[in-house]
């Protein structure tokens, strides 16, 4: 989809300082180099078969179904990869990638901890070193994953500058790449940041498509009438859409996190409350005021609360291929619940936000439709978070 | 060559950086004022924005102090057309890319032009993606500055070829405040870039000693200095004018002294 300058029409781009554009250049000659290697492709392969435990199931959720009375249900299970989330994914590509380059060394950003630990587990698997930025508050949510990194050998850098969430941690893994090029590699969670990064975390991700495709079309011999993640930066979501794009009779939706309301500035709902910008090294839409100062957004959810989203997702909102929903805070949470107790699956509070809108739309689809959520991780995490939300004294 | 260059061809210059509205644009504009009596050759003005990925946290923090001070990209034009008449050194505007991007480059280049702006440094717009921001700039009589870091090795006979006002040698790696010493390379950079450039080639990022102004300025057009500058108005904020004088004193006369 994107161009050689790494454009999704006008969104994308190298937005960068010079100090790393070698970097992203030396990247990006590598990347395509490596993406037609067969001996690449066939290392990620058995990387994602034996050590994450892919294919993932495509699960039909019949209890759900026939609770909502409307469209058929199958959720794609991420949450059953190693390490817990759909980032392990884009994570051993990169680590593989970093590895072939030559890098020993990998620095990572995370919100929710998630993208941390997968970062952390791919480089104990190749003896690799690993620092992750993290922000301060993040590190506060979400406790248990700032351990789990730590325990996989990593080391946790709080990020304390802004408003110490996940763009600070993203702005501060970008400083430190500038500082040491040599011999670390910068592993990006999502399809964000500059050139090559949107495109390489997207072709890692987009095994969740081919293989939901694969999947639906074994059970049900057709395609679905609808697939739905939820959107943050975006890695879930458009590794969720990307083998449905040409699909159009497919209805691609992302769900934003709106936190306490699209109409509240509480929010991190990026398409639904944002305007076209350029920072973090690319031309998108993020949360912002008058001025172009980057809105300190909010989400219950650590790992949707960033104020931009990927630039394949703005340009496919431009041209009307998908639709990008906003979820609040409540609704995530009602979902979260509600999910547990119909299917015995406990989602990460971030895929809580696509369970919510599908909540939503199921009832309003025919029974003979087709509806596909990605569950992009489990919500183990989140348990306590959640508990205190509804007013519960549970500490971890 | 465009009237910036010209202007910093005379001799080896000192460009001295400040944030602006930190703490207010009162304090900003008399540091100006200040720096221009003490014989500043051009001053840079940062814009603040609430994300300097390029900066290390002493900037950075300069930045958050001047947004919450309530420093707003029309705030500082307003100070700037206060205090343009009373000097006549260039002044430069210096802020990330979506600052001028919302603003609307045009409606942006354009106040500048009305100011007598004479330059504009981008840090997170490289040669890539300098197209867009260039077109508008040359329009408006204003030159888009281009950096060359010593990372940029083969990039910088195509960068510095198109590079218009003068070349921002970026002294050292990573972000502007964390450098402990100066690189070697830098000597080498600045060598290769006036290889294929006439315009002048300043360096910059973390230069905080007379004594590091002078060893630049031994092989290089002229310097910026940023962090030393922050740091006396993050200390003294209102206060800061005397002190910023001090110190433009101490480094000019540094740069001077290797020229005799």
């Amino acid at each position: 989809m994107s161009n050689p300058n790494g454009r999704f029409g006008i969104h994308g781009g190298q937005y960068i300082p010079e100090t790393l554009m070698n970097s992203v250049i030396e990247l990006e000659k590598a990347y395509s180099y490596y993406k037609n290697d067969p001996q690449f492709q066939a290392e990620f392969s058995a990387l994602l078969d034996e050590y994450a435990g892919r294919p993932s199931r495509l699960y039909y959720a019949k209890k759900l179904t026939e609770a909502l009375g409307g469209a058929k249900i199958y959720l794609k299970r991420e949450d059953l990869n190693h390490t817990g989330a759909h980032k392990i994914n884009n994570v051993l590509g990169q680590a593989l990638l970093a590895k072939k380059m030559g890098k020993t060394r990998l620095i990572a950003e995370t919100g929710a901890g998630q993208h941390g630990v997968a970062t952390a587990t791919a480089a104990a698997l190749m003896g690799m070193e690993c620092v992750i930025f993290m922000g301060e508050e993040d590190t506060k949510r979400q406790a248990l994953n700032v351990y789990r990194m730590r325990l996989l050998g990593a080391e946790v850098i709080p990020v304390t500058s802004g408003t110490a969430t996940l763009k600070d941690a993203v702005s501060e893994a970008m400083g430190e790449w500038c500082k040491r090029i040599e011999d670390t590699h910068y592993c990006l969670g999502s399809v964000m940041g500059p050139h090559p990064f949107p495109t390489i975390v997207r072709d890692f991700q987009a095994v969740i498509s081919r293989e939901i495709k694969a999947q639906i079309l074994e059970k049900e011999g057709r395609l679905p009438d609808a697939v739905l993640a939820c959107v943050g930066g975006g890695s879930n979501a458009i590794g969720t859409f990307y083998h449905f794009i040409d699909d159009t009779n497919v209805r691609l939706i992302g769900c934003e996190a709106a936190g306490r309301g699209i109409d509240t500035f509480e929010t991190a709902a990026t398409i639904n409350t944002g305007k076209l910008g350029i920072f973090h090294g690319m031309k998108s839409y993020f949360c912002q005021d008058e001025y172009g100062q980057i809105a300190p957004v909010y989400s219950i959810s650590a790992g949707l609360d960033y104020p931009g989203i990927g630039p394949e997702h703005a340009h496919l909102y431009d041209i009307g291929r998908a639709e990008y929903v906003p979820v609040t805070d409540d609704e995530a949470v009602d979902a979260f619940e509600y999910l547990s107790r119909t299917e015995g699956i406990i989602p990460a509070i971030e895929s809580a936000h696509a369970i919510a809108y599908g909540l939503k739309l199921a009832p309003t689809m025919n029974k003979d439709q087709i509806m596909v959520i990605t569950v992009s991780g489990r919500g183990d995490k989140d348990c306590a978070a959640i508990a205190r939300y509804r007013g519960e004294e549970l500490y971890e | 060559m465009s009237n910036l260059s010209s202007i910093l061809n005379q001799k080896k210059v000192f460009l001295p950086f400040l944030t602006c509205g930190d703490p207010d644009c009162e304090t900003t504009a008399a540091n100006i004022l200040a720096l221009a009596e003490s014989g500043a050759d051009a001053v840079i003005l940062g814009i603040p924005f609430s994300d300097p990925t390029a900066e290390g946290s002493l900037i950075q923090c300069a930045n958050i102090r001047a947004l919450a001070g309530g420093a707003t990209t029309d705030r500082i034009f307003k100070m700037a057309e206060e205090i343009r008449n009373e000097i006549s050194i260039p002044l430069i505007f210096m802020t990330y890319a979506n600052v001028v991007f919302s603003y609307g480059m045009e409606r942006f280049c354009k106040r500048c032009e009305s100011l007598g702006i004479e330059g504009l440094i981008i840090p997170d717009v490289p040669f890539e993606e300098k197209e867009e921001f260039d077109v508008v700039c040359k329009s408006y009589q204003m030159d888009l500055i281009s950096m060359i870091a010593p990372t940029s090795a083969s990039r910088i006979s195509k960068i510095a070829s198109e590079a218009n006002g003068f070349v921002f040698a970026v002294s050292g790696l990573g972000v502007s405040d964390e450098q402990s010493k100066m690189q070697a390379t830098i000597e080498q950079t600045v060598s290769e870039i006036k290889a294929h450039t006439n315009i002048p080639c300043i360096v910059g990022f973390g230069i905080q000693t007379p004594a590091q102004a002078a060893y630049m300025t031994g092989f290089a057009d002229g310097v910026i200095a940023d962090t030393t500058f922050t740091e006396i108005v993050a200390k003294y904020a209102k206060d800061s004018t005397p002190y910023v004088k001090e110190f433009a004193h101490s480094m000019i006369a540094a740069i001077q002294n290797t020229i005799e």
